[in-house]
C-alpha cells in the first residue's frame, strides 16, 4: 500500500513539475450529467446512490468530467491540471477487476498548438512510465470521423454512422444496410389506434418520411467503403501507418486534414524525443472503450487486458460541458496500483 | 433437512403445489390462510419455506435454502453469474412469461430494436432527453440493449402497472413480462418483432452454495423422477 502511495506521489510530482496545478473534485457527481454524456451504459459501470436534496448521484467513475466542468466554469487559459484519487467502477462478476482504484491524471487545455499538446502529454506519460515493461499503442479517432464525414451519401446516413462509431457491431450493420438498395416495405400511419405518449404522430410521420427518402438513396460507394475499411485495418509503426493512410486518402480525400494533424503530431513527438519509428499506430485503436475521445488516443499496455495508462484528445467533451464555450483539450490517467504490480 | 422455497401466494403457489402433487409429493399449507407455514408429505427430510417469489433467487444464491421454485427471469435479473450459484433441476411448464420491449401501437415506424434506436436518436434531438423505457428488469434490459447497440435511451424504474406509464407520459416505451399480450393490447402497446429478451417459465432450481451435508437430495429426486444435478 505504501509503495502505491509513493508511486502516486512520484507521478503527481512529475505532473506538477511539468507545470500542472493540482485540482480536487468531489467523489459524488451529479448522475444527470454523466448519464447525459455516457448514456444508460454508465449505470452498469458506475455506483449510483441517491440523496434527498441533490437527487441521484454517482461515485465518480473518472476525473475528466468534473475537471473539464471546473475548467469551463472558472479556468483561465491555457491551463494544465493534475489530480490524484480514487475512482469507482462496478466490474462484471467473475472478472476480478478492482472496483475502486487510484488514478493520477494530467490534462492540458490549450488552443495554441494541438499537435504540440498531444505530444506533450504522450511524452510526459512515456517518461513517467519509463522502465516499466509496457507497450504504447496509439490511434486517431479524428481520422475515422473525417472518413465517415467524407462518405458521399446523405447527412442523415453519415450522422447515423458517426453516432455509432463507438459500437463496432452496430456500425458494421449500418454500413451493410447502407451498401445495399433498401427493400423495406414502409408501413402506413394507422388512424384506428390511439396516439398515446409523448412521442407525437408528427414525429412518427417524420421518421416514416426519412425512411421513405432513404429508400431513394443510392448505396454507399464501393471505393469509399473499401477505403473506410482499410483505415480500420491499418496497424503499423506510425510513419508507415501514415504513409498507408495517405494512399487510402486517394480514395477518401476528406481525411487529409486529419492526416496533416497526425503528421504534425508525429513531428512534435520526435521533437520531444519520442522514437516514432518504434511507435505503434492502429486505425481502430480506441474505438470501443473511449467514447469521449475524438482525436489522438493512446494507451500503455502490459500483457493484461486492462491498460496501465490511457489518454487522448476530447475537444467535443469541452463543447458539451461548456454550454456554448469550447477549448481543445488532451490528457490522460495512470493507474499506480497496476503500475506498481508490474515493477 | 432440505429447505425448499416456494412462492407464498397466488397462482404460482397453486401451480407449484399441483406440480409436486403430480410428481408424488404433497405440499400443503397449515394453520390459517394467513399463516405462512406449510408441510410436506410423500418424502422425508424436506421442509417448506414460503417466500415472496422475488426473494427466492437471492435466498438460493446465499445458500439459505437448498431448493427453490421461481422464474428464470427472476434468476437472471437478480443473480450475477447465476449458473455458478444455482442449477436448474426441472422446467415446470407453468408461469410462462416473456420479457419483451413494447412501444405504442401507433409507432408504425418502429418494428425492430434497430428502429427503436433510430427513433430514440430523433426523440432525444426533439425533446432534449433520452427516450425513456419503463421496466423493473434493469439488468436484463440494459444488457440486451447494449448488446444490440442501442443508444439514446434511459431506463426508468417501474415496479408495477408498467404498461400504463406511456399513457401517463412517464415513459415512451416499456420492457415487461407478458404471457398473453392482453395487457399490452389493452394499453395500446405492441411488442417489437425481434422476439423476446428472455422466455421464462417457473423452474425448480438447486442452490450450489447451500450446505448439503445433512440432506438426502437423491431420495427426493428419485421420488420426483429427476436427474441428479451437478451442484458441486
Amino acid at each position: 500500500m505504501d509503495r502505491v502511495r509513493q508511486q502516486t506521489e512520484r507521478l503527481s510530482g512529475l505532473f506538477r513539475d511539468a507545470g500542472a496545478v493540482t485540482v480536487e473534485t468531489s467523489v459524488l457527481q451529479s448522475a444527470d450529467t454523466l448519464l447525459d454524456l455516457y448514456g444508460e451504459d454508465i449505470r452498469a459501470r458506475a455506483y449510483v446512490t441517491s440523496d434527498p436534496v441533490l437527487g441521484e448521484q454517482m461515485l465518480r467513475p473518472d476525473f475528466t468530467v468534473p475537471v473539464v466542468q471546473r475548467h469551463m466554469e472558472e479556468g483561465a487559459e491555457p491551463a494544465r491540471y493534475t489530480y490524484q484519487g480514487l475512482v469507482f467502477r462496478k466490474q462484471e462478476a467473475g472478472t476480478g477487476r478492482a472496483s475502486e482504484y487510484t488514478q493520477v491524471g494530467y490534462e492540458v487545455f490549450d488552443r495554441a498548438d494541438p499537435a504540440g499538446a498531444d505530444a506533450e502529454v504522450f511524452a510526459l506519460f512515456a517518461k513517467a512510465l519509463e522502465g516499466a515493461p509496457l507497450k504504447a499503442a496509439t490511434g486517431d479517432i479524428g481520422v475515422l470521423t473525417a472518413a465517415v464525414a467524407g462518405l458521399s451519401t446523405t447527412a442523415r446516413r453519415r450522422g447515423a454512422l458517426l453516432r455509432h462509431l463507438w459500437r463496432p457491431v452496430r456500425f458494421r450493420a449500418l454500413l451493410e444496410r447502407f451498401s445495399t438498395p433498401a427493400t423495406r416495405t414502409l408501413p402506413q400511419m394507422r388512424a384506428d389506434v390511439p396516439k398515446i405518449g409523448l412521442r407525437s404522430a408528427a414525429e412518427v410521420e417524420a421518421r416514416l418520411e426519412a425512411l421513405r427518402q432513404d429508400t431513394q438513396i443510392a448505396p454507399l460507394d464501393a471505393t469509399e467503403l473499401r477505403a473506410l475499411q482499410a483505415i480500420l485495418e491499418v496497424s503499423d509503426v506510425a510513419p508507415k501507418a501514415l504513409a498507408r493512410l495517405r494512399e487510402i486518402a486517394d480514395d477518401l480525400p476528406t481525411i487529409n486534414p486529419a492526416l496533416d494533424q497526425l503528421d504534425a503530431r508525429l513531428n512534435a513527438l520526435s521533437a520531444r524525443g519520442v522514437d516514432v519509428d518504434g511507435l505503434n499506430f492502429s486505425g481502430a485503436y480506441g474505438r470501443t472503450t473511449m467514447e469521449y475521445y475524438d482525436g489522438f488516443v493512446f494507451g500503455f499496455h502490459a500483457d493484461a487486458p486492462v491498460p496501465i495508462a490511457t489518454g487522448g484528445r476530447y475537444d467535443a467533451l469541452t463543447r458539451v460541458l461548456g454550454q456554448g464555450r469550447e477549448i481543445p483539450a488532451v490528457g490522460g490517467v495512470i493507474r499506480p496500483e497496476l503500475l506498481e504490480a508490474l515493477v | 433437512m432440505i429447505k425448499l422455497g416456494i412462492p407464498s401466494k397466488g397462482r404460482l403457489m397453486e401451480d407449484t403445489f399441483s406440480w409436486f402433487a403430480k410428481h408424488g409429493v404433497t405440499l400443503a399449507r397449515t394453520g390459517s390462510d394467513r399463516e405462512y407455514a406449510a408441510e410436506v408429505s410423500g418424502v422425508d427430510g424436506v421442509s417448506l419455506v414460503l417466500l415472496s417469489a422475488g426473494e427466492i433467487p437471492r435466498e438460493m444464491a446465499a445458500g439459505r435454502i437448498h431448493l427453490g421454485v421461481t422464474g428464470t427471469d427472476m434468476v437472471r435479473e437478480k443473480i450475477p453469474l447465476w449458473l455458478e450459484k444455482i442449477a436448474p433441476l426441472a422446467e415446470m411448464s407453468f408461469g410462462h412469461a416473456d420479457l419483451i420491449i413494447a412501444v405504442p401501437n401507433f409507432w408504425v415506424d418502429v418494428e425492430t430494436v434497430d428502429d427503436l434506436d433510430a427513433a430514440a436518436a430523433a426523440f432525444r434531438k426533439q425533446h432534449g432527453f433520452r427516450l425513456r423505457i419503463a421496466t423493473k428488469y434493469h439488468r436484463l434490459v440494459r444488457e440486451y440493449l447494449q448488446q444490440h447497440g442501442v443508444a439514446d435511451y434511459q431506463l426508468v424504474d417501474s415496479q408495477g402497472a408498467t404498461e400504463g406509464t406511456v399513457a401517463n407520459l412517464t415513459a415512451e416505451a416499456v420492457a415487461d413480462i407478458t404471457s398473453t399480450g392482453a395487457t399490452l393490447e389493452a394499453n395500446h402497446l405492441r411488442m417489437l418483432s425481434d422476439g423476446p429478451i428472455l422466455a421464462s417459465q417457473a423452474t425448480l432450481f438447486a442452490s450450489k452454495t447451500a450446505d448439503w451435508s445433512q440432506c438426502d437430495l437423491g431420495r427426493l429426486l428419485a421420488v420426483l423422477g429427476l436427474e441428479n444435478p451437478d451442484i458441486g
